[in-house]
């Protein structure tokens, strides 16, 4: 873990703009580059669970995203003050608090969308995401970067669920946000939703196209991993 | 390094800190919580007649002009000012039957045909499971169903809250022909049972156990009813078979 020596942990605008571009990397690496789902490969089983539908999908990525932000933020407030040989607990109840919070506000605000993500909200605690984030880059940055990184992994991790979300619920169900998309005459002719895009296993599916597509264009990832 | 003093305060502090604000925002959204845990029951009893609605006023429109909410004894007798909403059924389900307080709901239809709403409470395999099941004004023939559970495994337990399951329950009986109560069974296809088709709907392959839990559950949560039922068919002879 590199050792920072700055003084205090506030946020410091000095010499660095707010988007500068090393900021800007740091929010849209996630996107594609050093993306936690198909890179990192970190969040799958959240990935595999809640992308039957878009509107959890999309819940679930403002919720990860609204996490990995804060949790990012406060650990990278408080990188100087926590002792290290509890920094992993400290860390933990930092985002189990804003897990938590997000929980309550669903069931008080979406109860439907709270009851279809069911456990998976709780479970954002043991994402793999948010605790890699907090050990790999706010305990060593500034708080606006450490923002930012956290932003850019949320809307990674969404982008992958989205993306599956559409793909499985248009060729599952026939729908996308609960719309109707696929014509009745569709249907009338013979057209069947496909079964096997409801289960999990399609998911994974979709996430190995997409991993495949996206190591096509991007060359950059070939010898990555 | 820091010393074990500090960590000690700084864990207490960083402890107490966070308890503080989750106590704080678990208070100021319970009544939001506890509105929706409302709604979705209205929502729950309303499936069970058949309709699916999810607009939140509607549903509490519907169910404040087509809704009487009572309370019943196991000796049919109505009893008077209780609020079935403030009912446990948790804890009814296990006391005695003379003891057994019943909630009830009655529907009435656009035609003004009544719908008989019983609520139920069981345990399924990982957790509790409840459902309402809705009769016909003939208190024989159930007219829909509508289950739910607490945490069953996806894809195996968790299948009664699927309308795949819940469809079948239409239509089926819970009185045989000599008038003797059989409830709805839930039972394996292949089982050989001495009860007719009416009176069967098909378990789910690997939730043997919440399949199980959600025929006693019918049991013990309808047969309560009947004395009521025997009132109000001799009451009503026009609706009588």
């Amino acid at each position: 873990m590199a050792v920072e020596t700055a003084p205090a942990p506030v946020v410091e605008k000095k010499k660095e703009p707010l988007f500068s571009k090393k900021n800007i990397r740091t929010l849209r690496d996630p996107l594609d580059d050093n993306n936690p789902i198909t890179v990192q490969v970190l969040g799958i089983c959240s990935a595999l669970a809640v992308t039957v539908q878009v509107k959890p999908a999309l819940i679930m990525a403002l919720g990860v995203t609204f996490v990995t932000a804060f949790s990012n933020l406060i650990i990278s407030l408080l990188r100087h003050t926590i002792p290290t040989r509890v920094r992993i607990i400290v860390q933990l109840i930092v985002i189990a608090t804003l897990v938590t919070i997000v929980d309550q506000v669903l069931k008080a605000y979406m109860f439907d969308v709270s009851k279809k993500l069911s456990v998976f909200v709780g479970l954002i605690i043991t994402n793999c995401i948010v605790m890699g984030r907090l050990e790999a880059f706010a305990l060593a940055n500034k708080p606006w970067p450490s923002f930012l990184d956290g932003i850019g992994n949320g809307l990674g991790y969404g982008l992958i669920l989205v993306v599956v979300a559409v793909i499985r619920e248009l060729f599952g169900s026939g729908t996308l946000l609960g719309y109707q998309v696929v014509p009745q005459w569709a249907y009338d002719m013979g057209y069947v939703n496909n079964g096997l895009m409801m289960l999990p296993p399609a998911a994974l599916f979709i996430i190995g196209l997409y991993i495949w597509a996206q190591r096509s264009w991007n060359k950059k990832l070939v010898n990555v991993s | 390094m820091h010393s074990n003093r500090y960590t000690l305060m700084y864990a207490t502090a960083i402890s107490v800190l966070t308890a503080i604000i989750l106590a704080f925002f678990s208070e100021s959204l319970k009544p939001a919580q506890q509105a929706n845990v409302a709604l979705d029951k209205q929502i729950n009893i309303l499936r069970s007649v058949r309709l699916v609605n999810a607009d939140r006023k509607q549903v509490q429109e519907i169910f404040q002009r087509r809704v009487r909410k009572l309370v019943v004894n196991n000796k049919g007798e109505e009893l008077a000012g209780l609020d079935p909403d403030a009912i446990v059924l948790k804890d009814e389900v296990n006391k005695p039957a003379a003891e057994r307080r019943l909630p009830l709901y009655i529907y009435t239809g656009e035609d003004g045909r009544k719908y008989y709403i019983i609520p139920t409470y069981g345990v399924g395999l990982w957790g509790p499971i409840w459902g309402y099941i809705a009769l016909e004004d003939d208190f024989n023939t159930v007219y829909g169903a509508t289950f739910d559970h607490k945490g069953e495994t996806p894809g195996l337990g968790a299948e009664i809250a699927e309308a795949e399951f819940q469809e079948q329950f239409r239509g089926k009986k819970i009185m045989s022909e000599s008038n003797t109560f059989v409830s709805v069974r839930v039972v394996k296809p292949t089982e050989k049972t001495d009860f007719s088709e009416e009176h069967r709907v098909d378990g789910i392959s690997g939730g043997t156990i919440t399949s199980r839990g959600t025929d006693a559950m019918l049991k013990n949560c309808i047969e309560p009813y009947l004395a009521y039922f025997e009132k109000q068919k001799q009451s009503l002879p026009s609706s009588g078979k």
